[in-house]
């Protein structure tokens, strides 16, 4: 048999489980990875020469987070292991990789990608003011460089992120203003048969905000964000509470996020089908049960093929590392299949309560003032988006781009996409699929003009 | 079936040759339907550099070209939409000596045309644009060329067209096309029927299908312009910058906006799949742009590319376009094959073929451009 080239994007949970199952195989993966050491963003590392515990970075996490490290060095030269390296384009099934200013090419038989995620942002007024971050972002400062955003910080928005990071951050002696969420408490009652289909889970979601109660920070759920104010940086953050009231509360910073959004350029530029998917309001590359995409010899896995968490991309990228064996040939046991495909039913199930508990609030984005900026690179605003869907009738969002710049800037809308879609739906009242997705272009992060093959 | 829809002219393809013309025809009274497969503007029209280049061309062009330029010129007042057309000088460039004879006989030829080209020594171009590389050693100015945004330019066109009068008509694929006695009669997939005594096909790289149709084929080839931008800076590059080279791969080009993103291209082509719309770039003809583009601005380097994009474009072999009458069917005129300089061409085209269509002359000679020059005996 000829040696098989199978390459890892994202050395994340996904990314280094299915190194871990390929090498198994007798195989050795290429694994590269824009971070410097391993982990993904869930279990990034503190930089070299910080001592916090890994109790004191993971939580109840640590024992996972230090099975994720320790996967990797245990594989020694088994894995073609290649960190700081950017996967910035594929191409008739090579990868284009980027390491600083050096490009070189990976030809590959399979391809698996654990590219994982980014925060869902919805804009609001002030939002862009120095103080606001994402909640990932605020979470990463902490996790990471043992960094808080602020004296003061408001976490706003929805999602299991959002009690989990304000805890972490009191905890860590932050003071935390307030924690503001826009969804109720009866969204979490719904969610709760759903959600019971991981106990642990449920019980440490209930533990975060128990604790946060117990510590004093105040929890308002069911809220309308109005805007953050404030003129060089946060001053305060104006909001609705459930009864209507208005408020404004002091901070001097904003942690905002409403749940994960999958990355998938990559995937796009795989050329894989995508399909709208109701339940993350997003376009997502189709796969089946196992990871597989309509691109032969392309894989999905973990979050950046659909937001299930860190445990089930565990799952997902053992389960796609089997998949690409078996296409390409290699005997893998059904049983292995059938007890991956299983443990990935409750994952599925749970997801859907987070969504019940954690809806994303459309209407906000659809219901942001004209002047509020959308797009952050390009500093466009929604009114601008509202009228390139009237006067110059896009309708669709790669004509909103083409005419307005949405979506054309450094991040390629992958900020500002998910509310910028919305906005165009409903200036076009038609519902969200059909305004599409930004078309997937190439460099998938910024390319430095500096570039240069490797000799 | 319904019964067609009339009007005096049918343009197959709303790219910014198509969405000229409508909006020329209705200057002149003419009723026309622009019938456009997806949306206005969206191929090779909305995906190009935005060059409004006038030096450098075909000799037999000039004078449309001319044509075209005056009308960029009142672009705004014309359709009431700003598409961002700036009139910022466009420089060619030269590396090698041999090279400066190339750009000042062009320069002699082309004052014959009326338009004056100004040939800067190395010293006069470093003292205006201090950016460029010291190997650059002469360089061609065409002070009043400049370039504007073609996302914007031919959906301008088509929306003034409608305003005016014309029926412009998207997301109609045109199916079927034929001539019964006098009239064409146009058939689209879900859009309608159409009846004209005269139409006009500009459907770019798609175009030669129809022309074919009709007893005319052509050698077009489609392919992709590889084209890419960079994150924004500071305004400081005025003028649209061509490097002029016998080596089709040194062929850069590069211009600003105003809100400080630098559009480059050029060099190489890539993959264009017409049956699919859709064009590509290819990452390695990417890479292979870089070391050109900074043999031109060595600052750049400093830059990062934040999106590169493709357009379907149709080539052929002579590298000039196609515009004027059948040379078989009464009635029947083409504008397409525009060879990836058809952008600066487009007001001027869409007036001249209007006024072709309308009077049966044109006042800008086109000649060179008929596509009886593809007739086979």
């Amino acid at each position: 048999v000829a040696a098989r080239t199978i390459l890892i994007v994202g050395a994340g949970p996904a990314g280094t489980r299915a190194a871990e199952r390929l090498v198994a195989a007798g195989l050795r993966p290429v694994l590269v990875d824009e971070s410097a050491t391993s982990g993904g963003q869930i279990y990034r590392r503190q930089p070299t020469g910080f001592t916090r515990s890994p109790e004191a970075l993971y939580g109840f996490e640590a024992t996972k987070a230090g099975a994720i490290h320790a996967a990797l060095p245990a594989l020694g030269d088994r894995v073609d292991y290649r960190p700081n390296t950017l996967v910035w384009h594929l191409w008739e099934n090579e990868a284009h990789l980027l390491t600083g200013t050096t490009a070189s090419r990976l030809r590959y038989d399979a391809l698996i990608l654990a590219t994982g995620a980014t925060d869902r942002i919805i804009p609001l007024p002030g939002w862009t003011l120095p103080g606001a971050f994402s909640l990932g972002a605020a979470q990463i400062a902490l996790k990471a460089q043992a960094c808080a955003i602020g004296q003061n910080t408001v976490f706003l928005g929805t999602g299991p992120l959002l009690p989990l990071v304000a805890y972490q951050y009191a905890k860590a002696g932050a003071k935390v203003a307030a924690v503001l969420d826009t969804s109720t408490l009866g969204n979490a009652i719904r969610a709760l048969p759903s959600l019971a289909a991981r106990p642990a889970m449920l019980a440490k979601g209930l533990y975060y905000t128990a604790w946060l109660k117990k510590a004093g920070v105040p929890h308002h759920r069911g809220i309308t964000p109005l805007a953050i104010e404030g003129t060089d940086g946060v001053a305060a953050i104006r909001y609705r509470d459930a009864a209507g009231r208005e408020h404004r509360l002091a901070c001097d910073a904003v942690g905002l996020g409403y749940g994960l959004r999958s990355e998938t350029q990559l995937a796009d530029l795989a050329r894989c089908d995508f399909a709208f998917d109701p339940i993350a309001r997003a376009w997502l590359p189709s796969t089946d049960t196992d990871g597989g995409t309509s691109t032969k010899g392309v894989y999905l896995a973990g979050d950046g093929a659909r937001i299930q968490g860190a445990d089930a991309a565990e799952i997902a990228g053992r389960l796609a590392a089997c998949a690409a064996l078996k296409d390409l040939g290699m005997p893998v046991p059904d049983s292995e299949l059938a007890a991956h495909r299983a443990a990935l039913a409750p994952m599925a199930r749970f997801r859907q309560g987070l969504d019940t508990a954690f809806p994303f609030p459309a209407a906000q984005a659809s219901d942001l003032p004209d002047d509020t900026i959308i797009c952050r690179c390009e500093c466009i605003t929604a009114g601008e988006i509202r009228s390139v869907a009237g006067e110059k009738g896009a309708p669709e969002l790669n004509r909103a781009k083409a005419f307005s710049r949405i979506g054309m800037g450094r991040c390629q809308g992958r900020m500002c996409g998910p509310a910028g879609a919305e906005i165009l739906a409903d200036a076009l009242s038609v519902p969200l699929p059909e305004v599409g997705r930004l078309r997937g272009q190439g460099p998938v992060k910024p390319l430095p003009l500096a570039t240069a093959m490797e000799p | 079936m319904s019964s067609p829809i009339a009007s005096d002219v049918i343009v197959v393809g709303g790219g910014i040759m198509g969405a000229a013309t409508a909006f020329f025809l209705r200057q002149r009274g003419v009723s026309v339907t622009l019938l456009e497969r997806g949306l206005v503007g969206q191929q090779a029209s909305g995906t190009n550099f935005g060059n409004v280049r006038r030096q450098g061309r075909f000799l037999p062009q000039v004078p449309l070209a001319n044509r075209s330029r005056a009308i960029w010129g009142r672009l705004n007042e014309l359709l009431g939409e700003d598409a961002e057309f700036i009139a910022t000088g466009h420089v060619r460039v030269c590396f090698r000596q041999e090279e400066v004879a190339g750009l000042e006989s062009h320069a002699q030829a082309v004052r014959e045309y009326g338009l004056d080209l100004e040939i800067l020594s190395a010293n006069e171009l470093r003292s205006r644009y201090p950016y460029l590389a010291p190997g650059v050693i002469a360089g061609s100015l065409s002070p009043l060329d400049g370039h504007a945004n073609p996302r914007l330019a031919a959906p301008a066109f088509g929306r003034a067209a409608a305003r005016a009068g014309a029926m412009v008509i998207e997301n109609a694929e045109v199916i079927g096309i034929e001539k019964t006695g006098d009239d064409f009669l146009v058939e689209t997939s879900g859009a309608g029927t159409y009846r004209a005594p005269a139409v006009q096909v500009s459907a770019g790289a798609w175009a030669g299908t129809l022309s074919a149709r009709f007893g005319e084929p052509v050698p077009m080839v489609a392919k992709g312009p590889q084209m890419a931008v960079t994150e924004p800076m500071p305004y400081r590059i005025e003028p649209v910058i061509g490097v002029s080279s016998s080596v089709p791969e040194e062929g850069i080009y590069l211009r600003q906006v105003k809100r400080g993103n630098i559009v480059w291209g050029g060099g190489w082509r890539g993959p264009a799949l017409p049956d699919i719309q859709r064009a590509y770039v290819d990452p390695m003809n990417t890479l292979r742009q870089l070391p050109m583009l900074r043999r031109v601005v060595p600052a750049l380097a400093a830059l990062r590319t934040i999106r590169t994009w493709s357009g379907i474009e149709g080539y052929l072999p002579d590298d000039i376009p196609i515009i004027g009458p059948s040379a078989k069917i009464p009635g029947l005129f083409y504008a397409f094959g525009f060879c990836g300089h058809g952008f600066q061409l487009g007001p001027g085209v869409g007036d001249a073929m209007a006024e072709l269509i309308a009077t049966g002359v044109t006042t800008t000679p086109i000649a060179p451009f008929s596509i009886a020059r593809f007739a086979t005996p």
